[in-house]
C-alpha cells in the first residue's frame, strides 16, 4: 500500500527529472498524477487526442501549436519525461536560482529557453527563421476569420519591417531576442 | 516604451501541496491567472500586434494542460487527507505500518461485515418494492391507490438507503417540492434519486433501461405514473417537452424530478443546466445535494465503472453522508429567456451547496467542445489589435 502515483514513477526517474527540470519532489508527483489522468489509454504516453480532450485547450486559438510543442520531431506520443521537459520552460524562476553558477548547464526555464519556445511556435519548418508566411499562419490562427487577408498582410509586413535587421525579410532568433530587449 | 516582445510574462507558478489546505477546493496545482484577455495582453483597444502576444495564449494553454476546470469534474474528488479507502489513495505516500494495520482492519470490516448486511438489505428492499408496487397496481386509480403507492415507495426507499448506510440531512423541509411543480437538482449518481425519494414521491423522467433497472422501472409505473422514454424518443426534444407539459398541466400530479446537467458530475461543481427543463413552464423547486466525500465517494464515473461495480464500491465505503437543501421555488421572470433562467437556478443551487459554478457543458465528458468558444476568443483578440471598426463584417 502506497501512493499509486509514485509507485509507478520510479525514484531514480523522479530524481533525474528533478535535476533536469528543477521541479520539487512533490510538484513532480502532482504533475505525474495529472499526466496519468490525461492518459486515457493508460500506456504511459500521451497522444495529441489526449491533449485535445481538455476543453480549455481545445478552444485556445494556438492550441494545436502548443500541443505540437510537446511532441518531438515526427513522433505522435510523448512520455512523462518529455511532458515535464516542456512544462519546465515555464517554471517561474526562484530567487535562489538567480545566482546559480554561470558555468553549469542553462536551466530549462531560462529566459533564453522561454524565448526559444515562443520562437518555435512560429517557426514550423525549423529553419531558424520566421518567414512572412509563418507569421501570417500564426496571426490567422489567433484572429480567426475576423480580419481580412490584406489587413493581416500589412500587420505582418509591419512587424517584419520593425524586427528585421539583416534585410532578409524574415525574423531570425537573434532579431526575435533583440525585440525583447527593448 | 513597451517592447515588441517580453518574455518575463508567461511563467506558471506550480504550488507544492502543503499542510495548510482548508478544503479540497483549494487543492490546486497551479495558481491560475484569471484576468481577462485585455489585462493579460496589457493592452487597450487598438493596440498593435506584438510578437509576444503568443506568450499570453501559450501561458493559458499550458495552464489548461497542467490543471483545467472541466476534466477534473469527471473523476472522483481528491481528498485532503486519506479516509482509509484504497480507491482514494492517489497522491498520498506510504506512511507507517500502524496505518497499514488500521487499513487492513478497515477492509475486513467493510467487506466481511458491512457488505453482506447491506446486500441483504438491498435485496429485501428491491423485492419488497417490486412486490408492493405490483400489488398496489391491481387497485383502480383512486386516492387509496395513491396513498398506498406512496407508502410502498417511501418504505422501500428507506430500506434501500439503509442498505447504503446512508445518513441524509434534509434542510428547509418547508420548501419541499409541491404537486404540479418541477424539482431540479444537481446530479452526482443514480443514488441521488434514492436520496430524494426517501423524503417524498416524485414522477421520474428518463430512459427505459433493460435488466434490473428495467424491472424496477416497470414496477414503478404500475403504482404511479412515471414518464419513461424509449431511447429514440429521447432525441425528440419537442416530444419530451410536450409530455412533460401535459403532466404538469394536471396540477394533481406529483412533482417531476429532473437533473438538468444531463450527466453525473463529481459533486465539486455544478455544470451547465440544459435549458429544456426550463422551457416547460411551471414552478421550479431547486434542490442542492452535497455528499460528504470523507465517508465514501458517491460519484459514478460511468466511463470507468459500470453500474454493478459502482454499487459494489458504494456498498463497501464507510457510509453515504449527504446534505439536501430544499430551496424556495423559482419561476421564470419577465424578459428572461430559458437559458438565463437556467443559469439563475444553477447559481442558486451552487451557492447553497457550496459548489463551484461552471458554464461548461457536462456533455464534454464524451463530446468535443464547440468551435464557437474558440471563435469568440479569436474575435476578442482581433478587436484588440485592430479596433472594432475595421473588423471584417459578415456582409463582405
Amino acid at each position: 500500500m502506497g501512493s499509486r502515483a509514485s509507485t509507478l514513477l520510479r525514484d531514480e526517474e523522479l530524481e533525474e527529472i528533478k535535476k533536469e527540470t528543477g521541479f520539487s519532489h512533490s510538484q513532480i508527483t502532482r504533475l505525474y498524477s495529472r499526466f496519468t489522468s490525461l492518459d486515457k489509454g493508460e500506456n504511459g504516453t500521451l497522444s495529441r487526442e489526449d491533449f485535445q480532450r481538455i476543453p480549455e485547450l481545445a478552444i485556445n486559438p494556438l492550441g494545436d501549436r502548443i500541443i505540437n510543442a510537446f511532441f518531438p520531431e515526427g513522433e505522435d506520443q510523448v512520455n512523462f519525461r518529455g511532458f515535464m521537459r516542456t512544462l519546465a520552460h515555464f517554471r517561474p524562476i526562484e530567487d535562489n536560482e538567480k545566482s546559480k553558477d554561470v558555468n553549469g548547464p542553462e536551466p530549462l526555464n531560462s529566459r533564453s529557453n522561454k524565448l526559444h519556445f515562443a520562437f518555435r511556435l512560429y517557426d514550423l519548418d525549423k529553419d531558424d527563421k520566421i518567414s512572412r508566411d509563418e507569421l501570417l499562419q500564426v496571426l490567422r490562427m489567433m484572429v480567426g476569420v475576423n480580419i481580412s487577408d490584406e489587413q493581416l498582410g500589412s500587420i505582418a509586413d509591419r512587424t517584419i519591417q520593425e524586427a528585421d535587421q539583416d534585410g532578409d525579410s524574415a525574423i531570425s532568433f537573434t532579431e526575435f531576442v533583440k525585440m525583447d530587449n527593448h | 516604451m513597451p517592447g515588441l516582445l517580453r518574455s518575463d510574462r508567461g511563467g506558471l507558478s506550480v504550488s507544492s501541496p502543503s499542510g495548510e489546505r482548508k478544503d479540497a477546493c483549494s487543492l490546486r496545482i497551479i495558481q491560475r491567472d484569471e484576468s481577462p484577455m485585455e489585462k493579460g495582453l496589457s493592452g487597450l483597444r487598438g493596440r498593435d500586434f506584438e510578437l509576444s502576444d503568443v506568450f499570453y495564449f501559450s501561458k493559458k494553454g499550458l495552464e489548461a494542460i497542467v490543471e483545467d476546470e472541466v476534466t477534473q469534474r469527471f473523476s472522483s474528488e481528491e481528498l485532503v487527507s486519506w479516509n482509509l479507502l484504497t480507491r482514494t489513495n492517489v497522491n498520498f505516500q506510504y506512511v507507517s505500518p500502524r496505518l497499514t494495520m488500521v487499513w487492513v482492519l478497515g477492509v475486513i470490516v467493510r467487506y466481511c461485515v458491512l457488505l453482506p448486511l447491506r446486500l441483504t438489505l438491498a435485496v429485501i428492499g428491491i423485492s419488497l418494492f417490486v412486490i408492493g408496487t405490483t400489488l398496489v397496481g391491481q387497485l383502480p386509480r383512486n386516492r387509496l391507490k395513491n396513498f398506498l403507492s406512496e407508502v410502498v415507495h417511501l418504505t422501500c426507499c428507506r430500506i434501500c438507503v439503509r442498505a447504503l448506510s446512508g445518513t441524509i440531512h434534509y434542510h428547509n423541509r418547508q420548501y419541499r417540492p409541491q404537486k404540479g411543480g418541477i424539482c431540479v437538482a444537481n446530479h452526482t449518481s443514480p443514488i441521488d434519486v434514492l436520496i430524494l425519494t426517501t423524503d417524498g414521491c416524485y414522477t421520474m423522467v428518463g430512459q427505459v433501461h433493460g435488466g434490473l433497472m428495467g424491472i424496477i422501472q416497470r414496477s414503478m409505473v404500475k403504482a404511479c405514473p412515471h414518464i419513461w422514454f424509449e431511447r429514440s424518443e429521447m432525441k425528440d426534444r419537442h416530444l419530451v417537452i410536450r409530455r412533460l407539459k401535459e403532466h404538469i398541466a394536471l396540477k394533481e400530479e406529483l412533482p417531476i424530478l429532473i437533473f438538468p446537467e444531463g450527466t453525473c458530475i463529481n459533486n465539486t461543481s455544478v455544470m451547465m443546466f440544459k435549458k429544456g427543463s426550463f422551457e416547460i413552464g411551471g414552478t421550479i423547486h431547486p434542490v442542492a445535494i452535497k455528499y460528504n466525500p470523507r465517508f465514501g465517494d458517491a460519484f459514478w464515473n460511468s466511463s470507468k465503472y459500470n453500474i454493478v461495480s459502482y454499487l459494489l464500491r458504494v456498498m463497501t465505503s464507510w457510509a453515504i453522508v449527504c446534505d439536501v437543501w430544499y430551496m424556495p421555488p423559482m419561476t421564470r421572470e419577465e424578459g428572461e429567456d430559458a437559458v438565463q433562467f437556467a443559469n439563475r437556478v444553477k447559481s442558486a443551487i451552487a451557492v447553497q451547496g457550496g459548489l463551484t459554478e461552471l458554464p461548461w457543458d457536462g456533455g464534454l465528458k464524451r463530446a468535443k467542445v464547440k468551435d464557437t468558444f474558440k471563435e469568440e476568443q479569436q474575435k476578442n483578440y482581433s478587436k484588440m489589435i485592430v479596433g472594432n471598426g475595421s473588423l471584417k463584417s459578415e456582409l463582405d
